[in-house]
């Protein structure tokens, strides 16, 4: 077949959506109804290999046991790897773009043993470091989302 | 393993977009390019394996759509959402099993008609990852600075992979971006996740391949070029990039072990005579061959500034210009098992290594090479 492009007709999918209703499951309502009501971070604990989950879920993976221990976790933790984005993303959620740069990073929270991705205050490559302490800094208005996060802040100096 | 041999393969041209071609026409140009290598009519194909993504085709069940492109009417048909490598996994399985003596494998990705970062966007969590805008890319960036910071690899090191890859693809007619680059001009393109740079990415690609593989007996009267299938193994770790080590590769270690095991082999920088890996981004290169064992932990970069991978080095590495030089999604795998078989029957034209006995291709599924699938090919029984 040639490739002419008039004589080639391609159709355009429009504005079709397919909406969806997640739930957040009960350890993970938990999880984000703490985090809007009182600005604090929980996790589970295996009961076979100690290992504290943040957000927290149903099976540790490793042992295939069921957690049931929900423990507090720090809103302060430490900065595990990071990237910094140049190019621009369209949020499907909401239609609008984050200006770039912006900074994201993956954070060890202190008292969790996995990591928690999440936007960091900072767009220079040059200015985070991997071990970085930083903190939550929230929302004034949270409504049961990771977003009630405003982001995490270095702690500088 | 019983032994099961690739009978006949075909890939299509890799471009930015083929618009005189829906998905089921480059299904269709890989499969019958398959059936003709191998000289096989599709009564003689027993089952059929297809490999797509309902996300990326815009349509569930997306492989039912392709039944008359690829030959699976009135045959068992079945489908891997996943890499070329795990589909042909499966196809393997089939043989295996005694219920089929021949599987075409075929894959098709039409990267040209989505958006995508949206859809790698939604191969993250819906409620605890997705809002980040995270996607192939900065999850990948993520990856590769824990990485770098880890052991030390330059941004440098990773630009040699781009200019050696997009060199090699110079002596592939199916390479999509046959490029040659210096290390400063990789250096100077745009960063468009930290540390990743423009020209350390992939780029959007559309393409079909096929592989047909069949068993022992079936394959030394269907042609005389087998390719034997010596190992193979696969191995997933966790889905949620908070719950890995990022510059881990744990699961890679366990599939290579696995497949060298069962393909006899000890030293694999030895006994290895080429690779074909999922080089997606740069920095993927060197972590991957740390994983596959041709260097210690922390020596990739340094492998590669060695010169060792080159085309006329000691262990050749993406001969053909790898995923770097074209990548259809789920497609790119297969073609690296595609690639290995062609050199190892001396058919890969221009990019021929010489004497390449004994070929590994790798496939990787999920975020930030999540599952690894290790395929050992062999021109000896």
């Amino acid at each position: 077949m040639s490739e002419e492009k008039k004589d080639l007709i391609t159709l355009e999918s429009g504005e079709m959506a397919q909406p969806f209703r997640w739930t957040a499951g009960a350890y993970g309502s938990k999880f984000l109804t703490e985090l809007r009501d009182n600005k604090k971070f929980v996790g589970v604990k295996c009961p076979k290999c100690g290992k504290v989950y943040v957000p927290p879920r149903r099976v540790c993976g490793p042992c295939y046991v069921e957690l049931t221990e929900l423990v507090p976790v720090s809103g302060e933790g430490e900065v595990v790897t990071y990237t910094v984005v140049s190019f621009g993303f369209v949020d499907p959620a909401t239609g609008t773009q984050k200006p770039v740069p912006y900074g994201y990073a993956a954070i060890m929270l202190d008292g969790s043993d996995t990591v928690l991705l999440h936007f960091i205050d900072e767009t220079d490559p040059e200015k985070i470091t991997i071990g970085a302490r930083v903190k939550a800094v929230f929302e004034e208005e949270r409504t049961g989302s990771l977003l009630d996060i405003k982001h995490f802040e270095l702690i500088r100096g | 393993m019983d032994a099961v041999a690739i009978v006949g393969v075909g890939m299509t041209q890799i471009k930015r977009e083929r618009k005189a071609d829906g998905y089921p026409d480059l299904v269709y140009e890989a499969s019958r390019a398959a059936l003709d290598d191998a000289g096989m009519s599709i009564d003689q194909v027993d089952n059929v394996i297809t490999v797509s993504n309902d996300f990326f085709d815009g349509r569930t069940i997306s492989s039912m759509a392709i039944q008359d492109a690829c030959g699976s009417y009135d045959k068992n048909v079945s489908t891997v959402e996943g890499d070329g490598t795990f589909g042909a996994f499966y196809g393997l399985m089939r043989i295996l099993s005694g219920s089929y003596g021949t599987t075409l494998v075929c894959a098709h990705h039409k990267g040209s008609e989505s958006q995508m970062p949206l859809i790698t966007n939604a191969m993250f969590d819906p409620i605890y990852a997705r809002f980040l805008g995270i996607d192939a890319v900065t999850s990948s960036a993520l990856q590769a600075r824990a990485y770098m910071e880890k052991y030390g690899v330059t941004e440098e090191q990773c630009a040699m992979v781009s200019v050696k890859n997009h060199g090699n693809a110079l002596k592939n007619p199916v390479a999509q971006l046959p490029l040659e680059l210096t290390v400063e001009e990789v250096m100077s393109s745009p960063y468009i996740s930290d540390p990743i740079k423009l020209l350390d990415c992939c780029p959007i690609s559309d393409g079909a391949s096929a592989v047909i593989l069949a068993s022992g007996d079936r394959a030394e009267k269907i042609t005389e070029k087998a390719v034997w299938v010596k190992g193979v193994a696969h191995c997933s770790s966790a889905y949620h990039l908070g719950d890995r080590n990022l510059y881990c590769v744990c699961a890679l270690n366990e599939a290579a072990k696995k497949a060298y095991s069962m393909a006899g082999i000890s030293e694999p920088a030895q006994d290895i005579d080429l690779v074909e890996l999922y080089d997606a981004f740069t920095y993927m290169e060197p972590l991957w061959l740390e994983g596959l064992g041709f260097c210690e932990r922390g020596e990739g970069g340094n492998l590669t500034a060695s010169g060792k991978t080159a085309t006329g080095g000691e262990l050749p590495v993406n001969a053909s210009g790898g995923c770097l030089s074209g990548n259809p999604v789920l497609v790119a795998g297969l073609n690296r098992i595609i690639e290995c078989a062609l050199q190892v029957r001396g058919d890969a034209g221009e990019h021929q290594v010489p004497g390449v006995k004994t070929a590994l291709a790798h496939g990787i599924n999920g975020p930030c090479g999540q599952a690894h699938c290790v395929w050992i090919l062999g021109g000896e029984k």
